[in-house]
């Protein structure tokens, strides 16, 4: 605390009456002014640090530590005998499947999220403030409900005698069945994690400077170049934030297909639930695939903001 | 850019650290788990870990946690006024959240009712304490179906509660059979369950949808052997064609709200939501006779509950003809109580669904832990279901 007065000092502009500023002197000052700012930020964020290690970096640590344990023969984890078997299970013909679909739903997911989300998050943007403020309050109503009761909602609306399949039927389709189905899980991740695309890409789009748009026209652009060459790059660090928030939860879903899925909709969250609970008991290659998935999506994710640019 | 890395070298360092500690056995989650292979030894042994109680000795009062709507409210009501305790009931939905609680060390309970398979596992992580059989003179009017149960052979460490079996609920009125065949054909069948006019639901479980699939095919329903394995695996991938969904929980509802025609599920589950639904009669319980699953819900006391004998007290008192008879009247399941038999109400005894027939009751099987095949069984079935 001794140095306090000259940090304060320190952010007053020096009084140096036009004379030739003394550089050492005010070097070390500065100095010690950036050493108790930093110490500053560095309690600010103390409270996130603990939340971060207790929360996230000890319980994944514990994660990691089991997935080098044993499976006893009765079922229970043995810490001890690290070996390596849970992640040789990794490429086992079910695990490649089940990892192949988890990808293909989210990425199908994102797509659909993106397409919807785009044009909604432009109108958002281009609204005057008032209406802004409204129609993304409408966004986020639905986080005031519960997400699990609202899939079991849309369990009733795709069920056999459900509003969707009775209006299906009525244009002429016959023998629908939405519930239970692999559309059904993709539904249910479209909706719940339209809202994640659509924020960040209002963000970027309410950002972005119109007048340049402007210009891309009066030089002749057509409105699809105008957009291609200016609006879409200009979006794009949006577009990135925004399918990687819809990707990875939609990748590692859990509550979704085992609520709306049946048949030939197992993704990995189940699998995963189903190494901790139940007889399996398998915490071992439960861990190693949580492991392994946390450490894929991460390097993922860090080459597609990459990707993105350095506007993030 | 500077700062990123550093907070990730912390964050590896952390991982680091802690995986050198947990090998060192310092870390607090490998000392609870060490800790519970070393009381497995002391359970197995039996030695240290039972107490000794008189018959009827009451050491304080009763925290019970049970499944909801599992204890008739009266017989909780008399336990009171004959021993002038206090009975504390709290309850729990299923048997992987009565484990979990009691690992993390949040259960201060006396006695829990864990189903058949749990109780194996809880004896084998040295949870539950062995039984003082002379504190439980009752024990005698089990019956003998349940007197040598495979998860705890000489119940040591159980006493059997109420029990039941794994069968096929099934809509009357949507497959046009008032008289129903026994059969696991209704979900197995290309030519009976695939013909339905609706699709049908099977368990989400390894172990009892794997197990129906060979009920249909005649095998043991604890086979280790591989091939037999993958044939009923292929029997569930085959039945795809015709199955809404797996459920554990919902296979009920689905059948009575029309998404399904035939549903795989547990006994009592369908019996009590059969009972209240609009049209009972429209809706019926089979059990197979190709072969069934038999389940248990069982008494069992905690390590360390703070009063092991008026626990054993209410085991035996539960165990009693009459009170057994009673617990059964009103909750509908099926008493391992064979001296309660006569007290027992003609309309459970006299249901096939609750009370199955002799010829019934002898193919009826519990379901083993298989060891390592566990695996194998979690895999299999997660492949057939797609």
């Amino acid at each position: 605390m001794a140095n306090e007065p000259a940090t304060v000092e320190a952010l007053e502009p020096p009084d140096l009456d036009g004379k030739p500023p003394q550089h050492v002197a005010v070097a070390g000052l500065e100095h010690d002014a950036e050493k108790a700012e930093s110490r500053r930020g560095f309690l600010i964020g103390l409270p996130s640090y603990v939340y971060l290690v207790l929360f996230f970096a000890l319980p994944l640590a514990i994660v990691v530590v089991y997935s080098f344990a044993t499976r006893s023969a009765s079922g229970l984890t043995v810490l001890g005998d690290w070996n390596l078997r849970s992640y040789g299970r990794l490429t086992d013909d079910l695990v490649l499947l089940i990892t192949w679909r988890s990808f293909w739903i989210a990425t199908v997911t994102t797509v659909i999220c993106l397409v919807i989300a785009y044009p909604f998050a432009y109108y958002i943007a281009t609204r005057a403030p008032r209406v802004r403020a409204l129609l993304l309050v409408l966004v986020m109503i639905p986080f005031w409900s519960n997400f699990l009761v609202r899939t079991y909602a849309w369990r009733l609306l795709l069920s056999t005698d459900g509003p969707f399949v009775r209006i299906l039927e009525f244009i002429g389709f016959s023998d629908v069945r939405l519930l239970f189905t692999p559309t059904a899980v993709t539904l249910g991740l479209v909706y719940g994690y339209l809202p994640f695309m659509i924020l960040p890409l209002y963000a970027s789009l309410e950002r972005l400077d119109h007048s340049l748009v402007e210009a891309a026209r009066d030089l002749y652009a057509s409105g699809w170049e105008a957009f291609r060459r200016v609006t879409w790059p200009l979006s794009r660090p949006g577009v990135i934030a925004g399918s990687i928030l819809v990707f990875i939860p939609s990748f590692g879903a859990y509550v979704t297909p085992e609520i709306l899925g049946g048949t030939g909709t197992t993704m990995l969250g189940s699998y995963i639930q189903r190494q901790f609970v139940g007889t399996a008991s398998d915490w071992p290659f439960g861990s190693a695939l949580s492991v392994t998935i946390l450490f894929v999506m991460m390097i993922a994710a860090t080459f597609y903001f990459r990707s993105g640019g350095k506007d993030l | 850019m500077m700062r990123r890395w550093m907070v990730a070298a912390v964050a590896v360092s952390l991982v680091l650290t802690a995986c050198g500690r947990e090998v060192g056995g310092d870390d607090p989650a490998a000392g609870d788990d060490t800790g519970s292979e070393d009381t497995t030894d002391d359970g197995e042994d039996g030695a240290a870990s039972g107490v000794s109680c008189e018959v009827d000795e009451i050491d304080g009062d009763l925290l019970l946690y049970n499944w909801s709507e599992y204890m008739n409210p009266e017989l909780i009501d008399l336990f009171e006024e004959t021993y002038d305790v206090s009975v504390t009931e709290d309850f729990y939905t299923s048997n992987e959240a009565l484990l979990a609680q009691i690992r993390a060390g949040g259960a201060d309970f006396d006695v829990i009712v864990p189903s058949d398979y749990m109780v194996e596992i809880m004896i084998d992580e040295g949870i539950l304490l062995e039984l003082d059989q002379d504190a439980i003179p009752n024990s005698a009017n089990v019956d003998e179906l349940f007197a040598t149960p495979p998860y705890d052979p000489d119940l040591a460490f159980s006493m059997p509660y109420q029990w039941g079996t794994t069968g096929i609920g099934l809509d009357l009125e949507a497959i046009g059979d008032d008289d129903p065949a026994a059969s696991w054909a209704w979900l197995f069948d290309p030519d009976v369950a695939g013909a339905l006019p609706g699709p049908v639901s099977i368990l989400d479980d390894p172990r009892e949808g794997m197990a129906a699939a060979l009920y249909w095919l005649g095998y043991d329903p604890n086979t280790t052997d591989e091939g037999e394995l993958e044939e009923a695996a292929d029997v569930i991938a085959q039945a795809r064609d015709w199955t809404a969904t797996y459920t554990s929980d919902q296979y009920s509802e689905l059948l009575l709200t029309g998404e399904t025609v035939a549903g795989h599920g547990y006994s009592g589950n369908f019996i009590d939501n059969f009972f209240g639904a609009d049209d009972p009669d429209r809706y019926t319980y089979i059990i197979p006779e190709e072969g069934a699953t038999i389940w248990t819900d069982n008494m069992a006391i905690l390590q360390g509950a703070s009063s092991p004998c008026t626990a054993h007290t209410f085991i035996n008192f539960i165990l009693d003809a009459e009170n057994g008879a009673e617990l059964t009247n009103w909750t509908y399941y099926a008493s391992p109580n064979a001296a309660a038999s006569e007290f027992i109400d003609e309309e459970i005894t006299g249901d096939p669904t609750i009370y199955p027939s002799e010829e019934v009751e002898a193919n009826l099987f519990f379901l083993e832990n298989t060891g390592e095949a566990e695996i194998l069984f979690t895999d299999l079935f997660t492949r057939a279901q797609g």
